[in-house]
């Protein structure tokens, strides 16, 4: 549905965008991570026709994005960072009037408000001054406005800013609901958004894709295999001994170690090898030595790290930056 | 013309939800009947003293006080409007730079040009309507009058008036497409209106000079002057469609360079 060919936009000579490629497939949920200024929105504006791109090629639906602008607009709901709203005009009104903006025929018109009103879920709000509303139902008046010519691509950027908990995991589940029949690009800094709603991940930063993957095989991928978190004190504010104890254990890979106290309590990170559970071994051998458990818990690898890992910048290292080409290519199967 | 209308609509809702529609039509009516009534009073005062003297010594009388009347009025509305036209334009591209929805439009299934007549029309139509009421003073001018004045003075008058209107709304609305604040934008646009209004002042030491009819062709109020006078010339009508076109065509180059430029 979307096609992104070595996509490139230049400001002056500073690159927002870097020969970025990318597919949608139809009714997919794409997700587009990435810090701020990693280029998220000027790719978006460029898809919906605002921003012409320097080089590379874009198409939606089929309709290059430059060449065929018009046709692009009209297959596409656009959710801008700011909702793009009248603040006089009523609720009802303007989406009526973005309707015919979108040239939604006059004899869907009233049915099409009704619909996106209904899905956004601001009817109640239909007679409402825009300006009088607050920031959650701001928002969902555009998210109405990105839905109210029922386009067969939505973009949404960062589309649950400003809403509370409640109201996002709403906004969340239309979204999920939307997808099937339709095709959704979503941006967000949220990583949880991310895993829950989309079907797809590129992480983008400074420009460049870092990763395109399934959430679940992202987090699979980094991780390599099981971590265990533990808290211990060790015997005679030993902490040394207690984690070479750790170390020595069958299955373990490496121990990352905080500075202990002076009693000698540390917390420690255990990454043990893929597909071993050796919780209750280490359990065990840290009790039987006299240490002091205090907390013992798997914890997976999050989108966190794997977003941290692939967007934080060391130009020194050289071996974060290959483990990010790894999963580049490992996306790209 | 179907996205030109949808503009067009979403434009004037939007005038008359906002206040700033009301106070500049309410403005303009208020300092144009104002200055109807005191030129009425001014010019049937002096034309009462020219009665008495021809009376007095027998010299001709012709003072024509409607015409006097509905010249000197046309003259004023031309300058109220250098006035009002910078604060309805200053919004029309400015406002909606600033709060992102030149964004919605841009990214719906308009072109350029639908967007730029759409609220070209827009302007046009709330300024007809802002001149609609004063028909009435000239309705009560023409009553009062024997005999009738000629029809053609009022015509004429209008014409000029709808036309400097539209050209200035035309470079108006250019000038706020330039900018996201609707205060330099309505500096600018008062700017620009004063010198193209002096243009033909600023060389009429040496009249004679190419520059000065250059200058004198150029600025907008000789070629209103005409209009009111109640003549109708071409060149005028051809002067002030050139300007409109310019300022509609200069629109649609700013707002396809927000596109090039847009960081």
């Amino acid at each position: 549905m979307i096609e992104v060919e070595n996509l490139t936009k230049l400001y002056g000579s500073t690159p927002a965008v870097d020969h970025i490629s990318f597919r949608v497939e139809k009714g997919e949920i794409l997700g587009f991570l990435g810090p701020n200024g990693a280029g998220k929105t000027t790719t978006m504006r460029i898809l919906t026709g605002f921003l012409p791109a320097t080089d590379g090629t874009a198409r939606v639906a089929g309709f290059d994005v430059f060449e065929k602008s018009l046709e692009v607009r009209r297959r596409i709901g656009y959710l801008p960072e700011t909702p793009p709203l009248y603040p006089e005009m009523r609720v009802a009104g303007y989406l009526d009037a973005v309707a015919r903006l979108k040239q939604v025929p006059a004899e869907k018109r009233k049915a099409r408000v009704d619909a996106a009103m209904e899905m956004a879920k601001v009817t109640e709000k239909r007679g409402e001054l825009i300006k009088r509303l607050s920031r959650g139902y701001k928002q969902r008046v555009g998210l109405a406005q990105a839905l109210v010519h029922d386009p067969e691509v939505i973009i949404l950027d960062e589309p649950t800013v400003g809403l509370d908990p409640k109201q996002i995991i709403e906004v969340r589940h239309l979204i999920k609901s939307l997808a099937g029949s339709h095709t959704i690009i979503l941006s967000t800094h949220i990583l949880p958004e991310v895993s829950m709603t989309c079907d797809r991940v590129v992480i983008i930063n400074r420009g460049k894709i870092a990763a395109v993957d399934t959430p679940a095989n992202l987090t699979g991928h980094l991780s390599g295999g099981e971590t265990v978190a533990v808290e211990i004190k060790a015997a005679g504010g030993k902490a040394e001994a207690a984690r070479a104890l750790l170390e020595r254990l069958p299955g373990v890979r490496g121990v990352t170690a905080e500075p202990a106290d002076a009693s000698g309590r540390f917390t420690a990170r255990i990454e043990c090898e893929p597909g071993r559970d050796l919780r209750s071994r280490i359990a065990e051998a840290v009790v039987g030595q006299g240490h002091e458990l205090y907390e013992l818990r798997a914890s997976r690898v999050s989108l966190e790290d794997i977003f941290l890992q692939l967007t934080t910048q060391e130009p020194a290292e050289a071996a974060p930056q290959s483990r990010v080409e790894t999963v580049a290519a490992g996306g790209e199967r | 013309m179907k996205g030109t209308y949808a503009v067009f609509r979403k434009e004037m809702s939007l005038y008359f939800v906002s206040p700033i529609a009301y106070v500049v039509v309410g403005g303009f009516l208020l300092l144009a009947g104002f200055f109807f009534q005191t030129f009425l009073e001014i010019i049937i005062q002096q034309s009462m003293r020219a009665a008495m003297q021809s009376m007095q010594f027998g010299s001709p009388f012709d003072i024509d006080v409607p015409g006097e009347t509905m010249r000197s009025f046309f003259g004023v509305c031309g300058t109220i409007l250098l006035f009002v036209v910078p604060m309805l334009t200053m919004g029309s591209y400015a406002e909606e730079r600033k709060r992102g929805t030149m964004e919605l439009l841009m990214t719906s299934p308009l072109t350029d040009m639908e967007i730029v007549l759409g609220k070209y029309l827009a302007a046009l139509t709330l300024f007809l309507i802002m001149l609609l009421p004063t028909a009435l003073q000239m309705f009560i001018l023409f009553r009062g009058s024997d005999p009738t004045p000629p029809w053609r003075l009022a015509v004429c008058g209008y014409i000029g008036v709808f036309l400097l209107g539209g050209s200035l709304l035309a470079i108006g609305q250019f000038l706020s497409s330039l900018t996201e604040n609707q205060i330099i934008a309505s500096v600018w646009t008062f700017i620009v209106f004063l010198l193209l209004w002096v243009l033909d002042a600023a060389v009429r030491g040496n009249p004679q000079s190419g520059i000065a009819a250059v200058a004198q062709y150029l600025s907008v109020m000789r070629h209103f002057d005409t209009f009111v006078r109640g003549v109708m010339d071409s060149t005028n009508l051809i002067y002030y469609f050139s300007l409109i076109a310019l300022g509609l065509f200069l629109t649609m180059r700013s707002i396809d360079s927000m596109r090039w430029r847009r960081a």
